[in-house]
């Protein structure tokens, strides 16, 4: 057998569908599926089932019920796998999916590299030999994309922050090092102290990391996107289209959304943050020139803008402000009301924005052209490719699995200190940690921890 | 057809620490050996610092004895002070440093070269390699003599090409003014085998009659002088120690320096070489570290038939009228007499990645390198290579598998597989934090890991064998014995803890449980433990450490069974990496230049990521089934 540590990932497309499963395999499979799965009763253990039985139940985690199942349990050596597996069927939905995902992750299994399943499969001959060259396709394109998906996921300004927790880690693992490695140079006496007073701290900033992981810094699957436009060209209409539901309230005065709205929708398996603003127009009411800057300042920092313009209406000054909003940034124009007489033409439209952006003809009344909308964006946000979306999840379950990682083992540093073990156990742990958080930004550790010494440390003879 | 003609088994390039280790283990395994040296008085000479061991190297000491090398026993013959450093740290870096009479360690291991069956000593500069189709058939020495041989061991140190420099003096010498060996590269090159150029440095040495000690702190030795070698008696050895003392620079000194900078030659661009940053020359420490007002100095005596003291952290290349005014400016050294300047040295290495794990070269069949010539620093990393490299020089005559010590057994393993495997720019030193599973490869288990593998290859005496089966045995027992022995709340025990501010029972544990707490160990508890046998104290100190620190070893062993299946994937020569579609252009070139021995290995060449590392599993899967 290749290796047989415990893996888990999410086996399903994640979005639309009904159902989610999430799948356990490895040696240790059983024993996590008793962790998180609980019976009605309560008495059911999953390790005594037999092989290939169907069982009703909750995952919990700490006690607390995280979704209702149905677990599937399929034994060494008849599975996908050929390793004991445990499969989950949960409600679908990313955030139900997740959260089994992650209760697995936490009792034991560690997140399933992008194609493990299939490269355990054959590796384990469970696949035709013959099929290995499918199955390198399968890792390397997973691998791209979990790739991708990982590093756009990260905003720059929480990569920097996981690289200033990795400096500082770094450092101190570093200090002690050269202290042990040049005792003669470097005294470690009285430094346990002032390293659990780091290390607190840095724990500390880790734990914020995962509890704001939760409500979607790191993980929130979905592309945050302003709806810009003049008023009444239907930016409230488009947003009720796609969140299926009369969100926002739409009238025929121009200037009924004075705030701004939010909504989470999804388009063909794509997720959108939607924010609609207020029209953006010269205008004297106070409260809607409030919703003007605040639409402004929501355009500048949005993944995407939305431009909606209105097809029976010409293009005035207020365009080309809203056009100079856009520099620099992912925008889709909308040409809406393709359902009535059209004063404004995609070519007008086209020449208007320096071809800089995709146009596309749509009616929020009609909703009509959605599809092109949704293969604009997955040509500007997946290359076109979102076969596999259920990585994107993955992945960030993987980067909160890390988080958590480098938490436990900074909690060990502070046990081992606390316990008056000696230094050289302390950078063991640091270095653990150090290298969790490398792996969320796709960094390895390599030869960091010598160069750091001796950059640092005046060292030697 | 040359005048002289011998047939050989084996030839050793060099007498250094390296080269006696390589010849030794060789004769000793039967080949008939010939040593080859520029000069016999330089046999283990230490022409740098004058002592063997300190931290991490003292461990590969300690592998190079268990193994059945010698470097361990001659330092222990010639030690003239002994330390543990890192005694108030835990087990795994506690490291052994000896200061050595340098000159009668140098003799001790000349005296024991001699004495070897099948092994000769000739003074002779070797200047060709002879290689018939990838295989190599003899060398030719500078005389025109052919020695015909089965293998052959690059032990040429820092002498190839060598040029030593401070200042503007310039001379094309090897270490201590011996002569260089100025053609051995050449023909190594028109083989095919890359070389670069490194360099490193040495302090200038002191007559110990010009300083004033008074102005010193004395280090001394410790009171209890733990030996070596495995089979050395600690009783032995107890003797009366000199010392070291410690001083520093000033801001007068780092003045003097700064002002002369420019006519460093380091500086100055006329040192090509990449030097260690790990001893880095005075004026490197205070360019780059501009914010320290002082750095230590030790003063090391270099044995005790000379009064020649090496001055520790302040090796140079500067000039010597600011090498003289430099000295002078450290308390205690204001009226120093130089006996030997310090300079800096360069020299022609080769780039060990051309080497298999074995040291063997991966295109010449039956050649090997070992020591500083294989871009490493230190006495204790080339001895360590040489020991590999004899052995397995001779097990290839013999048709027998190489000795490959992999990251989890020894520092060996790392040493070597850092080498072999990693792109390293500078000498490369061994360092503790490059060892992953460092809790595991300690100094004092060194015997534990390694003995029964220099048994079965035959460096290790039948006796010395029994004795470590027997050690083996007694250190399980009693494992098992301490934690299956429980006390319970009984007024001596409680008494006991009270003593020694232990939380009180309340209902009974195991002795292991209480070796396990902070404040006590395995030896304080003798005191509750009536029913413990005598033990030697090598087997307590083992019961010790596996007890107390077990959730950490285990934790490690987890780690190690995870690399071993990984370093178990070995890949075939024949693979075809051109042909290998699903790796990335970078892996690819690099699997097929480096060739890698096992997936483990492959996953630590830079530029060879873990998806690379699926297809390669896949593929080697797919070929063998």
């Amino acid at each position: 057998m290749y290796d047989s540590d415990t893996i888990a990932a999410i086996s399903t497309a994640v979005g639309g569908a009904g159902i989610g499963i999430v799948r356990i395999s490895g040696s240790d499979a059983l024993q996590v599926g008793d962790h998180v799965f609980f019976s009605p009763g309560g008495k059911k253990q999953l390790s005594a089932q037999k092989s290939h039985t169907v069982h009703y139940g909750y995952v919990k985690d700490d006690g607390q019920i995280v979704d209702e199942v149905l677990v599937t349990l399929m034994r060494a050596p008849r599975s996908f796998t050929t390793e004991d597996t445990v499969e989950i069927n949960c409600h679908g939905g990313v955030y139900a999916t997740r959260r089994v995902l992650e209760t697995v992750l936490k009792n034991g299994a560690r997140p399933a590299e992008p194609g493990e399943f299939t490269k355990r499969a054959f590796l384990n001959g469970r696949i035709d030999l013959s099929q290995a060259e499918s199955v390198i396709d399968v890792i390397q394109a997973k691998n791209e994309y979990a790739l991708q998906n990982s590093l756009g996921q990260l905003r720059g300004s929480l990569r920097r922050e996981i690289h200033a927790l990795r400096e500082r880690i770094l450092y101190q693992t570093a200090f002690i090092e050269s202290a042990l490695d040049d005792p003669e140079h470097y005294s470690l006496d009285g430094y346990p102290p002032k390293l659990h007073l780091e290390v607190e701290d840095l724990s500390g900033k880790i734990e914020k990391l995962i509890s704001s992981s939760d409500n979607g810094r790191i993980i929130k699957e979905g592309i945050s996107t302003v709806i810009l436009g003049k008023p009444n060209v239907g930016k409230s209409s488009l947003l009720n289209v796609l969140a299926g539901e009369d969100r926002a309230i739409v009238t025929d005065i121009a200037g009924t959304t004075r705030d701004t709205l939010e909504e989470t929708v999804s388009l063909g398996g794509i997720t959108l943050n939607v924010i609609d603003t207020a029209g953006i127009r010269n205008t004297e009411d106070y409260i809607e020139q409030i919703g003007v800057c605040k639409a402004q300042e929501m355009a500048k920092t949005a993944d995407l803008v939305l431009y909606v313009v209105d097809s029976s209406a010409a293009l005035d000054e207020n365009d080309d402000k809203i056009l100079s909003l856009l520099d620099h940034k992912k925008a889709i124009v909308l040409l809406n009301k393709s359902d009535l007489k059209p004063v404004t033409t995609s070519e007008e439209v086209r020449s208007f924005v320096g071809g800089r952006y995709p146009v596309i003809e749509i009616s929020a009344k009609e909703e009509t052209g959605l599809d092109a909308l949704e293969q604009t964006l997955k040509t500007l946000f997946y290359h076109g490719d979102l076969t596999s979306h259920d990585e994107v999840t993955i992945t960030s379950a993987r980067q909160k699995a890390e988080l958590i990682h480098a938490k436990d083992s900074l909690e060990n540093v502070l046990e081992s200190i606390s316990m008056g073990l000696s230094e050289d156990f302390f950078s063991i742990d640091l270095m653990d940690a150090y290298a969790a958080l490398g792996r969320i930004i796709g960094k390895e550790v390599g030869e960091d921890l010598v160069n750091e010494i001796f950059g640092r440390f005046c060292m030697g003879k | 057809m040359s005048l002289v003609e011998e047939f050989v088994d084996v030839v050793v390039v060099g007498a250094g620490h390296a080269g006696c280790e390589a010849a030794l283990a060789c004769a000793r395994l039967g080949m008939r050996t010939v040593i080859f040296t520029v000069s016999v008085d330089s046999i283990a000479l230490m022409p740098c610092n004058p002592n063997i061991g300190g931290t991490s190297k003292g461990h590969l000491v300690r592998e190079v004895d268990a193994l059945g090398g010698e470097m361990g026993k001659n330092i222990d013959r010639t030690f003239i002070q002994s330390r543990m450093l890192n005694q108030s740290k835990g087990p795994a870096v506690h490291s052994l440093r000896a200061q050595a009479d340098k000159s009668d360690y140098s003799r001790s291991m000349r005296q024991v070269l001699e004495q070897t069956e099948n092994l000769l000593i000739k003074q002779l500069e070797v200047t060709d390699l002879l290689v018939e189709d990838h295989q190599l058939t003899g060398v030719r020495t500078y005389s025109g003599a052919i020695y015909h041989c089965r293998a052959a061991i690059l032990c040429a140190g820092t002498y190839s090409k060598a040029r030593c420099i401070y200042g503007d003096v310039s001379m094309y010498t090897g270490p201590n003014g011996l002569a260089a060996a100025n053609h051995l590269t050449d023909s190594l090159r028109s083989l095919g085998i890359e070389l670069r150029r490194f360099k490193t440095g040495t302090p200038a040495r002191i007559a110990g009659s010009s300083i004033d000690y008074s102005r010193m702190e004395e280090q001394k030795g410790d009171e209890k002088i733990v030996p070596f070698s495995f089979t050395t008696d600690p009783g032995s050895i107890q003797k009366k120690q000199v010392s070291c003392y410690l001083t520093y620079t000033n801001e007068r000194t780092h003045e003097i320096i700064r002002k002369n900078i420019d006519r460093s030659p380091l500086f100055s661009g006329q040192i090509e070489g990449t030097g260690p940053r790990y001893c880095p020359s005075i004026e490197d420490k205070v360019v780059k570290f501009p914010e320290k007002d002082r750095h230590q100095v030790f003063i090391e005596p270099e044995g005790l038939h000379t009064n020649e003291m090496y001055i520790s952290g302040m090796s140079s290349s500067l000039p010597e009228d600011v090498q003289i005014a430099m000295y002078r400016s450290v308390p205690g050294l204001e009226h120093a007499q130089i006996v030997k300047n310090a300079y800096a040295i360069e020299y022609d290495c080769i780039d060990a990645r051309q080497l298999k794990l074995s040291l063997e070269f991966k295109e010449i069949s039956g050649l090997f390198s070992a020591g500083q010539f294989n871009g490493s620093s230190g006495y204790e990393e080339a001895a360590a290579q040489g020991l590999i490299a004899g052995i397995n020089a001779a097990r290839k005559i013999k048709g027998l598998d190489p000795l490959i010590l992999d990251r989890s057994e020894a520092y060996i393993g790392v040493l070597i597989d850092d080498l072999v495997t990693k792109e390293n720019l500078e000498p490369y030193r061994m360092m503790t934090s490059r060892a992953e599973y460092r809790l595991l490869l300690r100094q004092d288990n060194a015997d534990l890991r390694l003995t029964e593998k220099g048994y079965e290859i035959g460096l290790i005496p039948e006796d010395r064998y029994f004795n470590l089966l027997k050690k083996k045995e007694l250190i399980c027992k009693e494992i098992e014995r301490v934690e299956s022995t429980f006390v319970g709340d009984h007024e001596e025990i409680q008494k006991f803890l009270q003593l020694h501010e232990s939380t009180l029972l309340r209902s009974s544990a195991s002795l292991s449980e209480l070796i396990r707490r902070p404040e006590l160990s395995y030896g304080l508890i003798a005191a509750i433990d009536p029913g413990r046998p005598a033990f030697p104290e090598d087997v307590c100190e083992q019961v010790n450490i596996s007890i107390k620190y077990k959730g950490y070893l285990d934790r490690q062993r987890k780690q190690v069974d995870q690399f071993k299946k990984m370093e178990g994937k070995k890949i075939p020569d024949s693979i075809d990496y051109e042909n290998l579609s699903g790796l990335r252009l970078e892996a690819r070139q690099k699997l097929a230049k480096y060739r890698p021995a096992s997936v483990g290995q492959a996953s630590r060449i830079a530029g060879v990521s873990p998806a690379d590392i699926s297809v390669l599993l896949v593929y080697l899967k797919h070929k063998t089934g």
